[in-house]
């Protein structure tokens, strides 16, 4: 049975293999891939109710016990964010033959992007930190395939920043693993935990813990190591920014939480305390910077960073209710943030440009998908009804209840200005006076673009209305982080 | 283009592209017990290749080696990775590995251990790879 942890990264591996042979047939490989997301989307969905019921399953691959082998630790957080990354490319994988060109298809879209979901799937479920640090590369290796896919010059330019930056944050990454090994001997995330408390000098652990920091904060984007991000993050094709925008900075602030609650919880004044102020600096800077372009898809690339302040909130305040608010939001904002890229791909595709200057009047043309944007909208910003509220309500609790003012009014009006930003577009872009279509022909396939953005949204409010149906398990989850001993004995089985 | 008389450099590829083959298959064999195995076997082997695509030119190679490297790179993952899943007919954990001796016709008593099949998976993609990068690189004339 603790096989079943190992599917949610092989599938993906062979579907990628099997693509990679098959890449020349375009028709075949589409239909084929979406058979496949579909299944691993099921396959996935069966191993999250196995947990949800019977508690953590652990693999421990080729049967070496715990600290010797490598581990794959299937716990219920790994598993949401798994499920949730698999929701996300299954609209993408049906989105995609709307958005990309038959050459890109062609020319192994597919099977790039079956190795970022086993990759991405690979780093939420692996136990080991070595091992986390692999399946990093992997999931990096894929996006340099994807984002510079298509060979427009501004894909080449961006693709060097962001190839460099990522090339130095994992160096600095193996570099921490080697000094964290020296002082304790072991990479297994559960003796790594175990380890620390019996280290003598204390001061090296911190030192580490903020370097683990520095390098998930690149790979997450937070406050003085954003500035790659933006860019490179919209000049792809639309299907491959929305994969990024909601899978790979989530993985890094999954890094973060999973490391800085199981790992690195003894000197928290210190390293939490940096987390709030870092939490407000991003959220202020991300949404000064939504606020400043014309550019659609520059807004929604903005967006992101303000939301990982959030999460990095949530980590920060560190009691169980801030720390479910993060889950919660996690949860949410890879939904949505798939979602909105997915969407403004689609509205610059059927504009025939993403600058707001030059749109307007939309909506007397394509209802659906302006309706879909102003739900979105009110979605990201947390307005009740949705998805947002819970998560968002959950960590200005937690900030209130340990006395944090500052971070919660500085929350608050940044949720204000990502609504105002994101309102913005709809008011520009999609009121106004009817024109003339702007480009008739591309009027079919702009309305098929519709579906899987609705999809991906059906999902978004289903969170936030049923938050009753899924607060009990992320409340759960949250107690189990808080208590980095349940990790502990059960991957040593003490 | 005047083409120079490269009979020296071509006389002795035959024979030392010819001595990498052997010495890269021997590392990939050798690498249980001692250093080698599937990624230094697979980088000689290409390094053979290469070898011999410098002598005797892309065209002449092509019709020598009719073989597209970008399918040997899948091909070997496959083998790796159905090595991996294989162990999950059994019941195994995934990745688990297993050896037997057997009673072959020259070599007497062998072990054989399903972790080499994980290394053919290595050393195809290792090759694959490689010469991927490598012809690609070459071709690009434009």
């Amino acid at each position: 049975m603790s096989n079943l942890t190992a599917l949610p990264i092989i599938l993906p591996l062979i579907a990628g293999i099997i693509m990679a042979f098959i890449h020349k047939k375009t028709t075949i490989v589409r239909k084929l891939s979406q058979v496949f997301t579909v299944v691993n989307l099921l396959v996935v969905g069966g191993v999250f109710l196995y947990v949800l019921q019977n508690g953590t399953i652990i693999l421990e691959t080729g049967d070496w016990a715990a600290p010797y082998g490598i581990i794959l630790v299937g716990d219920l957080l790994s598993m949401t964010l798994v499920l949730t990354s698999n929701l996300v490319a299954t609209a993408c994988v049906f989105y995609a033959p709307k958005s990309l060109s038959k050459e890109q298809e062609a020319f192994y879209f597919y099977s790039f992007f079956f190795m970022l979901i086993a990759g991405v799937s690979g780093a939420f479920l692996t136990g080991d930190l070595f091992n986390l640090f692999v399946f990093f590369e992997v999931l990096l290796m894929a996006s340099y395939g994807l984002i510079v896919l298509g060979n427009g010059k501004a894909q080449l330019r961006e693709s060097i920043k962001y190839v460099l930056i990522n090339l130095f944050s994992s160096m600095l990454f193996v570099t921490t693993i080697a000094f964290l090994y020296s002082v304790v001997g072991t990479v297994n995330m559960a003796q790594v935990a175990e380890r620390v408390q019996e280290v003598e000098q204390q001061g090296i652990l911190t030192t580490i813990a903020i370097m683990f920091f520095f390098v998930f904060a690149t790979k997450a984007a937070v406050f003085p190591l954003y500035y790659w991000l933006p860019r490179p993050y919209i000049s792809p094709n639309p299907v491959v920014s929305a994969l990024f925008g909601a899978l790979l900075t989530k993985v890094g602030i999954y890094s973060i939480l999973r490391i800085f609650t199981l790992i690195f919880n003894q000197d928290v004044q210190l390293t939490h305390t940096l987390f709030i102020y870092l939490a407000a600096l991003t959220m202020i800077f991300g949404v000064v910077g939504a606020l400043s372009t014309n550019n659609i898809k520059l807004v929604v690339a903005y967006n992101i960073i303000p939301a990982v302040g959030f999460m990095l909130m949530g980590i920060g305040i560190f009691t169980e209710v801030s720390i479910s608010g993060t889950i919660y939001y996690l949860v949410h904002d890879m939904i949505i943030k798939g979602a909105l890229f997915l969407l403004v791909g689609a509205v610059a595709y059927v504009a025939g440009t993403s600058d707001l200057r030059k749109m307007g009047g939309l909506i007397h043309h394509y209802p659906v998908l302006g309706w879909l944007f102003f739900i979105a909208s009110l979605v990201l910003a947390g307005i009740p009804p949705f998805s947002g509220f819970i998560g968002k309500l959950l960590l200005l609790k937690g900030g209130l209840a340990e006395e944090e003012i500052l971070i919660v009014i500085v929350g608050l009006l940044t949720s204000l200005l990502i609504l105002f930003s994101m309102i913005r577009i709809f008011i520009r872009g999609f009121w106004g006076e009817k024109t003339k279509i702007p480009l008739p022909e591309r009027e079919h396939k702009g309305k098929m673009m519709a579906w899987p953005i609705g999809l991906l949204l059906t999902f978004s409010i289903l969170l936030g209305v049923g938050a009753e149906w899924f607060y009990p398990s992320i409340e759960s989850i949250s107690n189990y982080l808080m208590d980095p001993q349940l990790y502990i004995d059960s991957v040593l089985k003490e | 283009m005047t083409r120079t008389n490269d009979i020296i450099l071509r006389a002795t590829t035959t024979l030392i592209a010819f001595i990498i083959l052997g010495f890269s298959i021997y590392l990939f064999f050798a690498g249980h017990n001692a250093p080698g195995g599937g990624f230094i076997g697979g980088l000689m082997t290409s390094a053979a290749f290469v070898l011999m695509y410098m002598a005797y030119g892309i065209r002449s190679m092509e019709k020598i080696l009719p073989i597209n490297f970008r399918y040997i790179i899948p091909a070997g993952l496959i083998i790796a990775l159905g090595t991996g899943i294989g162990s999950f007919i059994f019941g195994q954990p995934f990745l688990s590995q297993t050896y037997a001796y057997f009673q072959l016709p020259i070599l007497g008593k062998t072990e054989l251990a399903t972790a080499l099949l994980f290394d053919l998976g290595v050393y195809l993609t290792v090759v694959g790879i490689t010469m991927t990068i490598i012809l690609t690189i070459a071709n690009d004339r434009s």
